[in-house]
């Protein structure tokens, strides 16, 4: 049965409209596959009892005819998104036990079309991180290995359980949430697609809030068009956000029409700094060289506040996170120290709770925010924010889209970064800037490093233009005719 | 009314400024769905965003928002077609979000005023700073277990108004008077029901004291939460006593958050400045900014009330009355709309003498509100009618007035039920005389003979007869007619 687990999202879909398998063949092929994957620390809980209840019912929905756009592809769920009746830990001790009575609108509007949920994916303690390493659970593992090395490496993060859980076949796809790269830097590492939408393309509603004026959750998959399926049912105006955008959902998938001639890419300056991996610029060139072939016009541009990106997004992102953490406290739900008073009990529980990088960012964000440092964090923050945005606006004024690599390196060994958060930081230098200015931005597995690990394009475009993204996402996906890994092994 | 407190040294002012938090009146909460019930069961009026629970947000109820920019027409104020809501970060077991969701330097409404009608006769403008939305905490109940707090959630996301005056006031009866003109005003309004008790209006106070003639602002203290008017009144007083009494023997006020205790009438240190939080203020990011134009506040404006200042001014020029008497009347809307039906066709003024010196006392005497009042305006206004076609004088009135309050029957029945109608013929008003003068032939003679004031007598002695149903000036004329010599 495991050739089941080979096939795409949109394959698997189509074999089942056709009657080739049922949805509970499928639905038991990925949980074998979970199972047998388990030294890859993926997943922090799975359910295949539900998962195959959930299969027999998409059967009978199918033969009644009333099968939804996803109905029957079992997908692996970050475990940020509240899911009503299942354990729900965003990776942290402090979440201990919390099984939401409601469901998140995203992961509902999946149920909603049909779709079945494996199991909740592991990332980094409250999305915060680039490795998954500082996940409670333990860092989940990326299913490639460097050539002749056999050390685990990080899988990237913060959606880095579901970008490994999708590599290695255990789920059609997945769904993160990316806040300065969250999905496009995994998918880079784990060799998948990985789509962070327009800034309120999808609902915020019952994702637990990292920063709420960055985060958005987005779809992980082995190809484009499969990205293009998710996110058309994920999407949508949602009442219960404010931030959410009553803008139509276009049909993503119809716009892979393999045709760019004539688009304009534009290729920032500045994401090529002195001492750019060679591996990697080489494969920024050749990029350039099938986008071009396939008729596009390549025009070199400048995105001058690009350097102020990462600081910017290091003031405002911890300090949205010091006031959206701050009601883990140990009262209503999670963990709770007793303590001989409040404070005390409150001091207890966080300690305990909370791991050392989200403590780091609580402080840094409590930092900027105080009275005093304000108006020089802060307020200066949201300042060069717009400029980041504008940089964009002016870009998209002459190009339909923006080619970029989308990290500074391969995956690394477990434990290489994790002494020296900066370094670690700057695994996010070319995703962070389309986090600040909103757009959309994907990213594609291109080729292969020097020592056998898979490297990422980002693709951006401006605000709401999401299919352009994905036409010239697929023609560059068509060109470097990357191979994911088989099964599970090596690739 | 100026109050000024006489120290060893120096002759003081008070300048006070004051903090209302008004609850809006609304269906449902700030931010949630969840309803705003007074007195329901603990935890039972929460909704998941009030509980401040994983990934969940605020949407901003719009009724709240309409509710805020109609207070802030209703105190003359300048409406900020935008502003933002922003997170006031705190810790506290009630506070389920770790943080407020309030506005901070974009205040939905502005710059205001409210007028105060001293009782000397005297009006005082108060300036109004501002006024903005912000989320309720919920409620900590210390006193039901001996080491355990338990949480309500119930009032947690509930809308607040807080309206904030400038230090303009000097006395503790013109914060007094400012509270009750804006309850009276948000009453008008149906913005906020003003009931102190229930905490749908608490109040801060900002005390200083400086010596007469200074200028500028000594150090304030704020005096939290204080829950009716009088203690309001007597906090302040207090507060600004021991002021003076700290400078007078040479120590300096520290600015700080104090409590007041009515049980003893003193204010006590809460917190110092330097215990003060640290806020740490930013725009919230579930909330995009408010917006809205100005049509949209014309549309709430074409709905306001009239409100007391304007209804006052009417009663004045309108009905004829004294300043004092339609300042009275206008206090609470329901008391000013059965005043005008009494009055309609009638007597205003015997119209608003009725509501003011007999009913207001009776009502107060039995603790009711005028919206429970025995006695329909209707039927009020009927009992105004029958002394006018001298159906019955206006000292049997009293008594049907009185009949009127305990049984809640209309005058026409229970005069005619008791007989109280009026002795308008000669006849029987004759034969009373005659029978007095018969029985008393001596005071006849007295009065006679010059002394005139034993008419006042007479007339006791001939209502007697009557039950005190003669027509006093029928009784009159025709009594001196037949004492005259």
């Amino acid at each position: 049965m495991t050739e089941l687990t080979q096939l795409t999202l949109s394959e698997a879909r189509d074999g089942l409209r056709k009657g080739d398998f049922s949805a509970v063949e499928l639905t038991q092929a990925h949980i074998k596959s979970m199972e047998t994957n388990r030294d890859l620390n993926v997943f922090i809980t799975e359910v295949p009892g539900l998962a195959i209840e959930r299969a027999k019912e998409a059967d009978h929905n199918r033969s009644h005819g009333k099968a939804g756009a996803l109905e029957g592809l079992p997908l692996g769920i970050k475990d940020l998104f509240c899911t009503e009746g299942i354990l729900t830990t965003a990776a942290s001790h402090i979440l201990d036990g919390f099984t939401p009575p409601y469901e998140s609108t995203v992961t509902a509007n999946l149920k909603a079309a049909g779709a079945i949920t494996l199991g909740k994916t592991n990332l980094d303690e409250f999305a915060m991180g680039s490795s998954n390493e500082s996940s409670y659970y333990g860092a989940a593992h990326n299913p490639w290995k460097r050539k002749g090395d056999p050390r685990y490496l990080v899988p990237g993060g913060s959606s880095g359980g579901s970008a490994a859980a999708v590599a290695a076949h255990t789920c059609l796809g997945a769904i993160g949430t990316d806040t300065g790269g969250s999905i496009r830097q995994p998918a880079s590492f784990c060799g998948v697609v990985g789509m962070k939408p327009t800034y309120g393309r999808c609902s915020r509603w019952g994702v637990v809030a990292f920063s709420s004026s960055l985060d958005q959750a987005g779809p992980m998959t082995r190809t484009v068009r499969d990205s293009a399926i998710l996110l058309a049912v994920m999407a949508g105006h949602d009442a219960k956000d404010s931030t959410s955008a009553d803008m139509p959902v276009p049909d993503f998938e119809a716009a892979l029409s393999g045709d760019i001639k004539g688009l304009r890419i534009g290729l920032p300056c500045e994401y090529r700094p002195d001492g750019l991996n060679s591996d990697i610029a080489a494969l920024w060139d050749k990029g350039v060289g099938w986008l071009k072939d396939a008729g596009a016009e390549v025009v070199d541009i400048s995105l001058p506040h690009t350097k102020y990106a990462l600081p910017t997004y290091y003031i405002v992102a911890p300090a949205e996170a010091s006031a959206n953490l701050a009601r883990y406290d140990g009262v209503r739900f999670g963990l709770r120290i007793e303590g001989e008073s409040l404070d005390d009990m409150y001091a207890k529980t966080r300690a305990a709770g909370f791991g050392a990088e989200v403590k780091r960012r609580i402080l840094i964000g409590t930092y900027a925010l105080s009275a005093g440092y304000y108006d020089a964090y802060y307020l200066k923050a949201q300042k060069v924010r717009q400029l980041i945005h504008q940089d964009f606006v002016s870009a998209f004024e002459n190009v339909d889209a923006i080619l970029t690599p989308t990290t500074p390196s391969s995956a690394f060994p477990i434990g290489e970064n994790s002494d020296d958060p900066v370094s670690m930081y700057l695994n996010d230098v070319f995703t962070v800037p389309a986090s600040l200015a909103g757009i959309p931005g994907i990213s594609i597995p291109a080729g292969l490093s020097s020592d056998g690990l898979p490297l990422g394009l980002q693709l951006l475009s401006k605000r709401w233009d999401e299919e352009t993204l994905f036409r010239v996402a697929g023609v560059l996906e068509e060109a470097a005719g990357f191979s994911g890994l088989s099964i599970g092994g090596e690739g | 009314m100026t109050f000024l407190i006489k120290g060893e040294t120096e002759t003081w002012e008070v300048v006070i400024g004051l903090e209302v938090h008004a609850q809006v009146t609304s269906e449902a909460k700030l931010f949630s769905g969840a309803p705003t019930y007074f007195g329901a069961d603990p935890n039972s009026q929460v909704s998941f965003v009030d509980a401040g629970m994983p990934g969940m947000l605020p949407v901003i109820n719009e009724i709240c928002v309409e509710q805020a920019v109609r207070t802030g027409l209703g105190l003359k104020a300048r409406i900020n077609n935008r502003s933002v809501f922003s997170r006031k970060n705190y810790f506290y077991a009630d506070l389920p979000q770790g943080y407020q969701i309030s506005q901070f330097d974009l205040p939905i409404v502005g710059k205001g005023t409210i007028v105060l009608d001293m009782p000397d006769g005297v009006s005082r403008e108060i300036g109004i700073e501002r006024l903005h939305l912000e989320q309720d905490a919920g409620k900590s109940i210390h006193d039901l277990h001996p080491s355990k707090t338990f949480i309500d959630l119930n009032r947690s996301g509930v809308a607040l108004m807080e309206i904030v005056s400038d230090p303009d006031m000097r006395s503790p009866e013109e914060a007094g008077a400012y509270l009750r003109k804006l309850r009276s005003i948000l009453r008008y309004l149906g913005t906020c029901n003003g009931n102190m008790d229930e905490g749908s209006m608490r109040c801060d106070a900002n005390v200083s004291v400086r010596p007469q003639g200074e200028e500028g602002l000594r150090t304030r203290c704020e005096i939290k939460n204080v829950n009716s008017i009088r203690f309001v009144m007597q906090a302040i007083e207090y507060e600004a006593r021991r002021h003076v009494d700290v400078y007078e023997s040479g120590g300096e006020i520290s600015q700080e958050t104090r409590q007041y205790d009515s049980n003893n009438g003193e204010t006590r240190s809460m917190r110092s400045k330097e215990m003060a939080h640290d806020y740490r203020y930013f725009p919230d990011p579930d909330l995009l900014p408010l917006v809205f134009d100005d049509d949209y506040v014309a549309r709430i404006k074409a709905t306001l009330p009239e409100l007391p200042d304007e209804k006052r001014e009417r009663f004045i020029s309108e009905y004829g009355l004294t300043a004092y008497d339609a300042g009275v009347l206008v206090v609470e809307r329901e008391t000013s709309v059965y005043f005008e039906d009494v009055a309609k066709d009638r007597d205003p003024k015997a119209a608003a003498n009725w509501v003011i010196s007999n009913l207001f006392g009776a009502l107060n005497k039995m603790g009711i509100s005028i919206t429970d009042s025995p006695i329909t305006a209707d039927n009020l206004g009927k009992l105004i009618d029958l002394i006018t076609d001298n159906t019955i004088s206006g000292r049997i009135a009293k008594d049907v007035f009185e009949i009127m309050l305990e049984e809640g029957k209309g005058p026409d029945a229970i005069v005619e039920e008791k007989g109280l109608k009026q002795i308008t013929d000669t006849g029987p008003i004759e034969d009373a005389i005659g029978q007095v003068m018969a029985d008393n032939p001596g005071k006849v003679e007295e009065y006679r003979g010059g002394k005139d004031k034993l008419i006042g007598w007479f007339v006791g002695q001939v209502m007697k007869q009557t039950g005190g149903k003669a027509n006093p000036g029928k009784l009159n004329e025709l009594l001196q007619k037949k004492l005259a010599p």
